[in-house]
């Protein structure tokens, strides 16, 4: 973890949000030994302490660090794709200061010395916080649990088979028994293997234009039922790790109404866009689950703006060129996503479709409230991890400019709306766009 | 015969790639123009020097003998140099991916690449990645142009025109990449397109590509002037899309009593390789109504078309 700078912060004429105090207001920021001190109108004309230095933000917004839940780093085993080094880098560029990774590394995080090492290597080479998920299973194979209790000690915050289903469900049954134990959060990919088959895209009029094999919804919200009937039984906390239909949101909605300890995410891709994007077989548009129609799109947009949906995360999934340079059948699924997910969600926000405040919690204090972690606020006393953007700055995405090591983005050449200017960890500036 | 150079007009493309998108005269002009191949294969000499000089290389990753025949036959007579090659043993197993072939390929300066691939999009993405023309023949379950084109003009030349005809397209849509092409093919020429098969064998959406699906072999057929049949892909049968191949042809195989229900003068066709007993009755597909050896010749025809149109836009044509 970057040392923390000694001369205390002010972040003055900023526009504050901190959405886990529904706080939206034009004022000032101060920060001193990588806490927040102060959130407030006027701090500078009150007083600051001796040898503040003071950032003029001219109205820019300053909100608490992102918190991305979802990100697959290729480290360890497969960092060809990315380390934990040049993910953070990128998450810094992109504001997000704590990086949930997943599991699905080689050998996978299923074992206590598998996090301590991840947890090491991102306190020796990462710029931002990185706290891993465990496997859920051993070996991600869906057959045996593994030591939740001990791996929650090592530092796992939340256990999952990353982009896999759990298909065998006395297992899950179990793991979500055995977990809220430990009060400890489960994670679940929601896709009915048998029901994917040989699918690449959204199954449907457009997948059989272009004659691929579709992943029907049902593939989704079949799974997501028996998820919310095993919680229902044992009470376990579940969070659902990437909703993509509508008809999945009438299940979470049950289950919410019922008053069951159950979380969702969407990512930020099926948000941004529909099946079409696949055009003329564009495998950077090929995502797991699949984008969804715009009906879908609209209707995940609606349930991020209620509340329903809790999460909205990258799903960064770096592949690189060999996996992506193949036919839409063969390529590898997954887009990277960790810089361009806040100026991708102002997007929605420019379109009227979400304010700021409801974007800005479902990128910071919601995932941090759900993974038990102190940060995602600029309430005082909690760490400074900050960023400041400007909600409006255009800018064209050139993949060659991106940090991450796999250029696979679906905003390829996208014209941005809104970048992040600087990036603080504990205090301490760790990316500035100058 | 005299045989003029088409226009550069009759293909607006450099890629043959898909039905998806060619203009009614696109069409049209190409069944023109493979109306003269026709009579001149049917002649002793039946080579043409419109491609003396140039290099046509079949490259097929999915075996198909009667395809890549066609092609060749069509490349030898309009006098290019053919190099068929099989990839789907060789190279690919080594780790080579398409686009490394494809690079490879370019290399030795093909002017024609004639390609099939397993995946839909393949031939796509290859066209991307080299610099002469590409012929799709036969993608995944998405394009089969060449194979729609000898279709309609088998149909052309047996009924005179398309337009106010019904055409039965009968079943393994799903998997089809041949009624695809179809589909297109003749809604854009304005004939009416019905298709026949179980609801396992039909693609999502399907009745918003502009056909009339009918789950009864009988009630598809009745007053059509084509009955299309298509080969059950029997390697599928392990996702169980029909129970058994007895219960398929009992409701679906095309025997004479199905066929009574379309017009007596109803003709029918099947692209190859058939399964007899499965998807068509011995007595249909060797009978007076069937034209299936027809469009075999009319595939040679309609290969020559595409090559010679293409041709036109290869560089120092």
């Amino acid at each position: 973890m970057p040392v923390t700078e000694n001369r205390p912060l002010l972040f003055a004429n900023a526009r504050v949000v901190d959405p886990a105090r529904e706080l939206d207001f034009s004022g000032d920021v101060l920060i001193a030994d990588g806490v927040i001190r102060e959130t407030a109108r006027g701090i500078a004309s009150a007083g600051v302490p001796e040898g503040t230095q003071v950032v003029d933000c001219r109205g820019r917004v300053v909100a608490p660090g992102l918190v991305d839940m979802r990100a697959f780093v290729g480290e360890p085993g497969a960092e060809h794709r990315e380390t934990l080094a040049s993910a953070s880098q990128a998450a810094a560029a992109g504001g997000v200061t704590t990086i949930v990774c997943q599991p699905e590394t080689d050998p996978p995080i299923d074992d206590p010395a598998v996090v301590d090492f991840v947890l090491r290597r991102a306190r020796d080479t990462a710029i931002v916080r990185v706290r891993p998920m465990a496997a859920l299973t051993k070996g991600l194979a869906g057959r045996e649990m593994t030591e939740i209790g001990l791996l929650g000690a090592a530092g796992a915050v939340a256990f999952t088979n990353g982009a896999q289903s759990v298909t065998n469900a006395q297992l899950f049954r179990r793991a979500l028994t055995y977990a809220r134990d430990f009060d400890a959060l489960i994670v679940h990919h929601t896709e009915d293997p048998s029901l994917v088959g040989a699918g690449t895209m959204n199954e449907g009029e457009f997948a059989s234009r272009l004659g691929l094999a579709g992943i029907p919804r049902v593939a989704e919200t079949i799974m997501l039922e028996r998820d919310m009937r095993l919680v229902a039984l044992t009470r376990g906390r579940y969070h659902a790790a990437s909703l993509t239909c509508a008809d999945s949101l009438q299940v979470l909605a049950r289950a919410k109404e019922a008053g069951l300890p159950v979380t969702a995410s969407v990512s930020i891709n099926h948000l941004s866009f529909n099946e079409f994007d696949v055009g003329a077989f564009r495998t950077f548009f090929k995502l797991s689950p699949p984008l969804r129609s715009e009906t879908d799109r609209l209707a995940l947009i609606e349930a991020v703006a209620s509340g329903l949906i809790d999460v909205v995360m990258s799903d960064h999934n770096p592949q690189d060129v060999e996996t992506k340079r193949l036919t839409f059948s063969e390529a590898a699924a997954g887009a990277i996503g960790l810089e361009t997910m806040l100026s991708a969600g102002l997007r929605l926000v420019h379109a009227g479709k979400l304010s700021l405040l409801r974007l800005l919690r479902a990128l910071s204090s919601r995932p941090a409230e759900i993974l038990g972690l102190p940060v995602g606020t600029l309430r005082p006393g909690a760490p400074a991890d900050i960023i400041v953007f400007d909600p409006d700055e255009p800018w064209l995405l050139v993949p060659a400019d991106l940090k991450s090591r796999c250029k696979n983005t679906p905003f390829d050449e996208a014209r941005m709306e809104g970048r992040v200017l600087r990036t603080l960890v504990a205090g301490r500036t760790v990316y500035e766009y100058f | 015969m005299t045989l003029e150079p088409p226009s550069p007009s009759v293909l607006n493309r450099r890629h043959l790639l898909g039905i998806e998108g060619l203009s009614y005269p696109e069409i049209t002009g190409l069944l023109d123009l493979a109306d003269e191949y026709v009579a001149l294969n049917r002649q002793v000499e039946k080579k043409r020097a419109i491609l003396r000089g140039r290099t046509q290389v079949n490259l097929f990753f999915e075996a198909s003998t009667r395809t890549q025949s066609s092609f060749e036959i069509a490349g030898k007579r309009l006098g290019a140099d053919v190099m068929n090659m099989s990839v789907n043993s060789s190279s690919m197993k080594k780790g080579e991916t398409l686009i490394d072939t494809a690079v490879t390929l370019n290399a030795m300066h093909p002017d024609i690449l004639v390609v099939r691939h397993q995946d839909s999009g393949a031939v796509a993405l290859l066209a991307r990645k080299v610099d002469c023309s590409v012929i799709n023949a036969g993608d995944g379950a998405h394009e089969h142009p060449t194979q729609a084109l000898l279709d309609a003009l088998t149909i052309r030349r047996n009924k005179g025109a398309i337009d106010q005809l019904t055409v039965a397209i009968c079943g393994d849509i799903l998997h089809s990449r041949v009624a695809r092409s179809n589909i297109i093919l003749l809604n854009t020429l304005g004939a009416r397109v019905r298709v026949v098969a179980p609801t396992t064998l039909l693609p999502g959406g399907i009745e918003r590509f502009g056909v009339e699906v009918y789950r009864d072999m009988r009630e598809g057929l009745r007053d059509a002037d084509i009955v299309m049949m298509l080969r059950l892909q029997r390697e599928r049968m392990n996702g169980s899309f029909v129970p058994s191949v007895r219960e398929y042809f009992h409701y679906y195989g095309l025997d004479p009593a199905k066929l009574r229900y379309a017009k007596p003068d109803a003709l029918v066709m099947h692209p190859g390789p058939m399964n007899r007993g499965v998807e068509i009755d011995s007595s249909v597909a060797d009978g007076a109504q069937s034209l299936i050896n027809e469009q075999v010749e009319m595939g040679v025809a309609v290969r020559m078309a595409a090559l010679d149109a293409l041709s036109r836009h290869l560089p120092n044509a």
